[in-house]
């Protein structure tokens, strides 16, 4: 049971949903930092639409073209300001089909 | 600035921003309606059941074209280990009745559905429009600023029904961002079968529905809870946990999910779907002592964005209807009488909000969340082995005597939480709950 949930692909299922990206243009961005908060370590495994990456440095990276502004990491790291969130422009980002 | 000015601009097109601004409309005031999505439903994520009640004060005749997916018949609730479950089930015909009580839906389409209504009533509706910033004056609310140009639109009374991760009410200092304590994340998929399979597997007819809620250690010992409701011809299944759970355990949601449809519960009932999409929304928890103030000049604050939901008992889309549409009888109000959006006059929503079962129900477990949180591990981890293995000593007939199982039992309760934790545990439940 747990083999098959640590292969899971989540990019297979975001692959299913729609989404119209604002190309240029994140909506969350994370502050420059040298050694990332706990709460900033964490998203790399909460954030539902794996977003948060650690890189080489050991810094955590966004790249948000999957998320589905669930809020999650707003509601952890914008207090900190370790992230700064906004909605996407009118009409991009994720477009539920079910919801 | 525009020279047009609104009675109201509802923010948000959601179930608590769709009674308001249909309310209101409705009864003839000039209502303007602000939706971020390409359409209404587009952002919004739901299990998900509808209670029919709320939307009958709103909307009496719904039933004639509402998108419905099943009434449901049967409720199963599970506490899970890995392996198994012990459930509790109430099924019932008198659930067929001809105005049924509950129904499952799709919120893309039922969300769409209720805005074509409002339209109907004379709101203007502008979607794939983001509300980036309330403009005040002298402490006052008087409108919105909108991504779509730099203007302010004015209004008498801004609604924000902007959902639990609403921006703009935070933003402008109304009310608190909510904590991790007090807000759940929920991730969903849903799942098409054929009908014919949906009615096989869950004994269903016609129209019948059935869901089934369960908690354990598919949490992994974070509270939390998960789902599965039968659509016509689709499966909706989730779960969620509270978010600062999440970040001190690093469980990662998708994997969750993952492992709930792969328990041995589940996963026959969904063995052969196609999955079409998976969705993550945050859900208020906080409960009644969470709930910010919720009106002021010029703006009053309704749905999950006032953390207007019933953890408990998975409620939330019928007290965002029915916070929206006593918000907008409430500025029907104070408008006919000639009155200003001031904030003693708008006090009227929270007298009116108070008599209604929205703030009674979230009153009666105002210590509930509380309890689930500081004890999530004895209650999502602890109790449900427990249950599971005084069940199955219950049940297996392997010539051991009754009495050494029922002893072993006991034993293994007091072992696990000892004989005071297990007084204790209960007693605050029952207080709890109360
Ligand atoms: C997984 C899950 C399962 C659930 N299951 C159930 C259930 O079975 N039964 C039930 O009753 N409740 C359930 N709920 C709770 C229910 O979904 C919510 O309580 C309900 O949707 C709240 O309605 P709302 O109108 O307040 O917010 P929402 O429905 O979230 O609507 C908010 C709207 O505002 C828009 N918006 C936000 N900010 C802006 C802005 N700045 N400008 C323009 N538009 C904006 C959003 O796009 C959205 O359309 C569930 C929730 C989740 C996440
Ligand atoms: S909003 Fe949700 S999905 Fe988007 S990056 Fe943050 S945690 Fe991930």
């Amino acid at each position: 049971m747990t083999v098959a949930a640590t292969k899971l692909r989540v990019e297979d299922k975001l692959f299913q949903n729609r989404y119209l990206v604002d190309p240029g243009r994140p909506h969350i961005t994370v502050r420059p930092h040298e050694h990332p908060s706990a709460n900033l370590r964490a998203l790399t495994r909460i954030c539902p639409a794996k977003c948060y990456e650690l890189n080489d440095k050991g810094q955590v990276e966004i790249a948000a073209d999957g998320c589905m502004e669930c809020g999650t990491c707003r509601v952890l790291c914008e207090a900190s300001g370790e992230v700064v969130w906004n909605y996407p422009r009118g009409g991009f980002g994720v477009l539920f089909k079910f919801g | 600035m525009s020279e047009e000015k609104f009675d109201a601009i509802v923010i948000g097109a959601g179930m608590a921003g769709n009674a308001a601004a249909y309310t209101m409309a409705s009864r003839g005031l000039k209502v303007l309606q602000l939706e971020r999505g390409e359409y209404p439903g587009s952002k919004n994520v739901q299990g998900a059941i509808m209670y029919a009640n709320m939307l009958e004060k709103i909307i009496p005749d719904f039933r004639d074209d509402a998108p419905l997916e099943r009434h449901l018949v049967e409720q199963r609730f599970w506490m899970m280990d890995d392996t198994s479950h012990v459930g509790i089930q109430y099924r019932s015909d008198d659930f067929n009745e001809s105005r049924p009580e509950r129904y499952t839906i799709i919120r893309a389409q039922f969300d769409r559905w209720f805005s074509r209504k409002v339209r109907a009533a004379g709101a203007t509706v502008l979607c794939e429009t983001t509300a980036t910033e309330l403009a005040h004056e002298g402490g006052k609310v008087i409108g919105v600023r909108t991504d779509r140009t730099g203007d302010i639109i004015l209004a008498d009374t801004v609604v924000l029904a902007e959902g639990a991760n609403g921006l703009l009410g935070t933003r402008a200092g109304l009310r608190q961002t909510p904590t991790p304590e007090s807000v759940a994340l929920a991730v969903k998929e849903i799942h098409f079968l054929p009908e014919d399979v949906i009615d096989q597997r869950f004994g269903l007819h016609g129209n019948e529905g059935c869901v089934i809620e369960a908690a354990g250690t598919i949490s992994r010992g974070m509270a939390g809870l998960a789902f599965l409701y039968t659509n016509k011809e689709s499966i909706s299944l989730g779960i969620g946990c509270l978010v600062s759970d999440f970040a001190a355990t690093c469980e990662s949601p998708y994997e969750l999910l993952e492992a709930f449809k792969n328990h041995p519960s589940i996963k026959h009932l969904i063995a052969g779907t196609e999955v079409k999409e998976y969705a993550a929304h945050l859900i208020p928890e906080g409960g009644y002592k969470a709930i910010p103030a919720l009106f002021g000049d010029g703006w009053v604050v309704v749905g999950d964005a006032a953390q207007l939901n019933n953890a408990v008992h998975r409620e939330g889309s019928n007290l965002a209807m029915t916070s929206g549409r006593i918000a907008g009888e409430a500025i029907f109000d104070v408008k006919s009488r000639g009155g200003r959006m001031t904030k003693k006059n708008l006090a009227l929503y929270k007298t009116m909000l108070d008599e209604s079962f929205v703030i009674k129900d979230l009153k009666k477990y105002k210590d509930m969340p509380a309890l689930l949180h500081t004890n999530s591990r004895n209650f999502f981890m602890t109790y449900p082995k427990l249950m599971s293995e005084a069940s199955k000593n219950f049940m297996r007939v392997d010539g051991t005597p009754k009495i050494e199982n029922e002893r072993a039992t006991t034993a293994a309760f007091i072992k696990a939480r000892s004989r005071l934790g297990l007084v204790s545990d209960a007693v605050r439940l029952a207080f709890a709950w109360r």
